[in-house]
C-alpha cells in the first residue's frame, strides 16, 4: 500500500495535466470560456444577496452582510460536495483507461478532487473583493490559516473519494445515496445559519460530531469574522483525523484495486 | 538475454455478484456487502501458460477470439496481475491495445498528444521532442489544434498508434491493431515494425492476420481455451491451428448441413416445395438461379445420402484450394427407370453458379437404374478461390421433371494460403525474364 502510494509521486505529471485538462475540457466550446468560474460564484452572491436581505431577511447579529457569510462557507462546500459527485463517477467513465492503459486508478478521484478545489481558487478573488468592499480586509494573521484549512479539507475529501470512487464501482446506486446524503449534510452544517444563532445551542453535540462544522466554521472566522481564529484546535483535530482517514481510504481502495477492470 | 517470461501464468477473471450491476441498498438489505464485494463466479482465461521470449525477437500470439490472446498482452503490460504465476518483462513496456484510450473528445489533438504521451509514460521534455514526428506519422499536421471529438475514427486510431509508437519501447506489445487504418498506413504499421526489428526491440504480436505471423515472427504460440496448444517455429504453429480451425469449421459445416437437409425434409419444406411446384409445371421453382435452398422432386428416383469426400476418402467439408474432392450420391430407384440424369452445381455465398454439369449436357444416354446405386462426381483438382460454396445435387427426366432436386443443401469451405480474388483459379505459373527479380521470404 505504501509502495503504491510513493508511486504516485511518479505519476504527479499526468495528475497535473489530467487535471489541466479537466479544467480546459469544462470550459471548451462554451462563449464565456473560463470567465464562467467567475461568473458563477458572482451569480450565486447576487441570488443569496436578494433572497437573504429581501424576500427572507435574517438580521442575526454580527454576520451582516449575510449573503457574504454565507458564501464562506458555500464556496468550500461546493469544492467539496462537487468532488465527491464527481470522483463516484470517476471510476466507471474512466473504464477504457483502468482496462486499457498501465495507470494507477486512484489518479482518478484524486483529479477530481483537484480540479474541484483549482475552481475553489477561482471563486476566492471575488469573495475576498466583496469581503474589502462590505465588510473589512481578512486579518493577515488569520491568512495563515487560510492554508491549513485548505490542506485539511483537501485530505478529508480526498479521503472520501477514494473510499465512494471505489465502492460505486461496485454499488453503483451510491451516486444517488451520495446526491440525498450531500443535501441533507448541506442543511446539517453551519453554512447558511451561524453555528452560534440562539436557538441552536441544542444542537451543539451534533454540529461538533460532523467534520465539516469544523471546515465550514474555520473558513468563516478566518475570512468572515474579526480577530483570532478561536477554532484552531478543532480544525487541527480534524486535520489529523482527516490523515488516518485518509490512510483507511487508500487502504479500502487498495485492497479493492484489482476489481476494478473486472468490474467496472 | 530474455524480454518477456510467462512462467505457469494462470489468469481467472472474476464476476461480482452475478447480477449487472448490484446496489448499496439491497446489499444493505440483504446483509451481503462484504459477499457481494466477493467474486461470485470465476472464469479462466489463460491456464497455465508458459512461454518466453528472447530479446530483439519478434513473437507471435495466434489463437481464436476468447482464447485468452489479449489477457496474455495485458499481463504482459501489467494492466492486469496474474493470478498465479509469474510474469516478468524487462524494460520500456508499451502497448497498442486500445488506441487513444485516453483521448479526451473536448480538448485539441496537440493537448491530447502530451496526456496521452504522460500516460504511457513519457516526460513532457520528451514528447516535446518527438511532437512533430508523431504528428508527420499520423498524417494530421493541419487538424492537430482541432478538437479530437472532430476527428474520424481512421484519424484517432492514426493518432493513437502515431503517439504509442513514439514511446520508443524496448518492448511492443501489439493487439490486431493492423485491422485499423488503411492499406497505406498499415504498410506503414508494418514498416515501423520493421525498423524495430532491425533495431533490436522485442516486439510481442497478438493478430488473426497468419500471413503476418508467418512473414514477421521469429516465434509463435498457439493459444486454445487458455492453454498453450503450440509453440515455437511460426510455420509449423500457424499450421496446426489452421488444422484445428478447419476440423472446427468441418463440425460447423456438418451441422449447417445435417440441419439444411432435414429442413428440406420437414413438412413446412414439403409445403413451400408444393408452392414452387404449382408455379411451374415441371416442379422447378420460376428461376433456376435464384438461390433458394429447399429439395423437391417426385421421388421416385431419391437421393437418399450424399457425402463429400476429399483426397483420403473420408467425409470432409472443409478442403484447401486444388485439393480433389469427390461428391458421392447414394441412389435409391423404386422403380427400374431408363429415362434419368445426374447433375451437379456448384454456388459462391453470392448465389453465383461457379460451376453446373449433368449427364444429358455430357451426352450420356441413359439406360437402365434400378434399386440402389452409387454416384461419384470426382473433381481431380478443386480449384476455386477461398471461400464457401454450396452444392446443388439432383436426379432428374431427361425433359427436366425432378425426381429428386436438393438445391443449395449442402455446404463446403475451401481454404486458401493465397489471397487471390474471384471464383476459379486456374492453374498458372509466373515466369519472367531475368532482369525481374522478387525477394523471397
Amino acid at each position: 500500500m505504501f509502495a503504491n502510494l510513493a508511486q504516485l509521486i511518479r505519476y504527479r505529471g499526468l495528475i497535473q495535466s489530467l487535471v489541466a485538462r479537466e479544467l480546459k475540457a469544462r470550459y471548451r466550446g462554451s462563449v464565456l470560456g473560463f470567465f464562467w468560474s467567475l461568473i458563477n460564484p458572482l451569480l450565486l452572491l447576487a441570488i443569496y444577496s436578494f433572497v437573504f436581505t429581501k424576500i427572507m431577511p435574517n438580521r442575526v447579529e454580527g454576520v451582516q452582510p449575510y449573503a457574504l457569510f454565507m458564501f464562506c462557507g458555500i464556496l468550500p462546500w461546493n469544492w467539496f460536495s462537487a468532488s465527491l459527485t464527481e470522483s463516484a463517477g470517476s471510476l466507471i467513465s474512466g473504464g477504457n483507461l483502468i482496462k486499457k492503459v498501465l495507470f494507477p486508478a486512484e489518479v482518478l478521484p484524486i483529479v477530481s478532487v483537484l480540479a474541484n478545489m483549482v475552481h475553489f481558487f477561482f471563486g476566492l478573488p471575488i469573495l475576498i473583493m466583496f469581503l474589502i468592499v462590505y465588510r473589512h480586509p481578512p486579518d493577515a494573521w488569520d491568512l495563515v490559516w487560510f492554508p491549513v484549512a485548505v490542506s485539511v479539507e483537501l485530505v478529508f475529501t480526498l479521503a472520501l473519494a477514494l473510499v465512494v470512487s471505489a465502492l460505486t464501482v461496485h454499488f453503483r446506486d451510491i451516486r444517488d445515496i451520495l446526491a440525498n446524503l450531500l443535501m441533507f449534510w448541506f442543511f446539517a452544517t453551519p453554512i447558511i445559519y451561524p453555528w452560534f444563532q440562539p436557538g441552536l445551542e441544542r444542537y451543539r453535540t451534533l454540529f461538533n460530531v460532523n467534520p465539516f462544522t469544523h471546515l465550514a466554521v474555520s473558513y468563516q472566522e478566518i475570512l468572515f469574522f474579526n480577530g483570532p481564529i478561536g477554532h484552531w484546535k478543532w480544525l487541527l483535530g480534524l486535520g489529523a483525523g482527516s490523515i488516518v482517514l485518509f490512510l483507511g481510504g487508500y487502504w479500502i481502495f487498495d485492497r479493492l484495486r484489482d476489481s476494478f477492470a473486472e468490474a467496472v | 538475454m530474455t524480454a518477456i517470461e510467462l512462467i505457469g501464468v494462470s489468469k481467472i477473471y472474476r464476476r461480482f455478484s452475478g447480477r449487472q450491476f448490484s446496489t448499496l441498498k439491497s446489499a444493505l438489505l440483504k446483509r451481503s456487502i462484504l459477499r457481494d464485494l466477493r467474486p461470485s463466479e470465476t472464469f479462466p482465461a489463460l491456464k497455465d501458460v508458459s512461454f518466453v521470449v528472447p530479446e530483439g525477437s519478434t513473437f507471435g500470439v495466434v489463437g481464436r477470439n476468447g482464447s485468452g490472446k489479449s489477457t496474455a498482452l495485458k499481463l504482459v503490460a501489467g494492466i492486469t496481475k496474474p493470478t498465479a504465476g509469474i510474469v516478468r518483462v524487462r524494460g520500456r513496456v508499451s502497448a497498442l491495445i486500445e488506441l487513444g484510450a485516453g483521448f479526451h473528445p473536448e480538448i485539441s489533438g496537440r493537448e491530447n498528444v502530451f496526456i496521452n504521451g504522460i500516460m504511457l509514460g513519457l516526460t513532457k521534455a520528451e514528447i516535446q521532442a518527438r511532437f512533430d514526428e508523431i504528428v508527420d506519422f499520423a498524417e494530421l499536421r493541419e487538424f492537430i489544434d482541432a478538437p479530437v471529438k472532430t476527428y474520424s475514427s481512421g484519424m484517432y486510431m492514426r493518432l493513437g498508434f502515431a503517439v504509442a509508437i513514439h514511446v520508443d519501447p524496448d518492448v511492443l506489445l501489439v493487439d490486431e491493431v493492423l485491422a485499423v487504418g488503411d492499406e497505406a498506413f498499415t504498410h506503414k504499421c508494418l514498416d515501423k515494425f520493421a525498423e524495430f526489428r532491425r533495431r533490436g526491440k522485442t516486439i510481442l504480436l497478438v493478430t488473426h492476420s497468419l500471413p503476418v505471423v508467418e512473414r514477421f515472427c521469429d516465434d509463435a504460440v498457439w493459444l486454445d481455451e487458455g492453454s498453450v496448444r503450440a509453440q515455437g517455429d511460426p510455420r509449423r504453429v500457424v499450421d496446426a491451428y489452421l488444422t484445428a480451425v478447419e476440423k472446427s469449421e468441418e463440425q460447423q459445416f456438418a451441422t449447417a448441413t445435417a440441419r439444411a437437409v432435414e429442413a428440406a425434409a420437414g413438412p413446412a419444406a414439403a409445403q413451400a416445395a408444393e408452392n414452387e411446384t404449382a408455379s411451374t409445371d415441371n416442379g422447378q421453382p420460376a428461376d433456376m438461379f435464384q438461390a433458394v435452398e429447399g429439395r423437391w422432386g417426385s421421388r421416385e428416383v431419391e437421393i437418399s445420402e450424399v457425402a463429400l469426400t476429399g483426397a483420403d476418402g473420408r467425409p470432409s467439408f472443409v478442403f484447401r484450394s486444388g485439393d480433389p474432392m469427390s461428391i458421392r450420391l447414394r441412389i435409391h430407384a423404386a422403380q427400374p427407370t431408363d429415362d434419368f440424369v445426374f447433375g451437379v452445381g456448384l454456388f459462391n455465398t453470392a448465389g453465383v453458379c461457379c460451376y453446373g454439369t449433368n449427364t444429358y449436357v455430357e451426352e450420356m444416354t441413359p439406360a437402365r437404374l434400378e434399386g440402389d446405386a452409387e454416384v461419384t462426381f470426382a473433381i481431380e483438382a478443386l480449384d476455386l478461390v477461398e471461400g464457401t460454396y454450396k452444392l446443388d445435387v439432383a436426379v432428374h427426366k431427361r425433359d427436366g421433371a425432378p425426381y429428386d432436386y436438393h438445391r443449395l443443401l449442402y455446404t463446403f469451405r475451401v481454404n486458401s494460403r493465397t489471397h487471390d480474388v474471384g471464383i476459379y483459379r486456374p492453374r498458372h505459373k509466373w515466369a519472367f525474364s531475368e532482369n525481374v527479380k522478387f525477394t523471397h521470404s
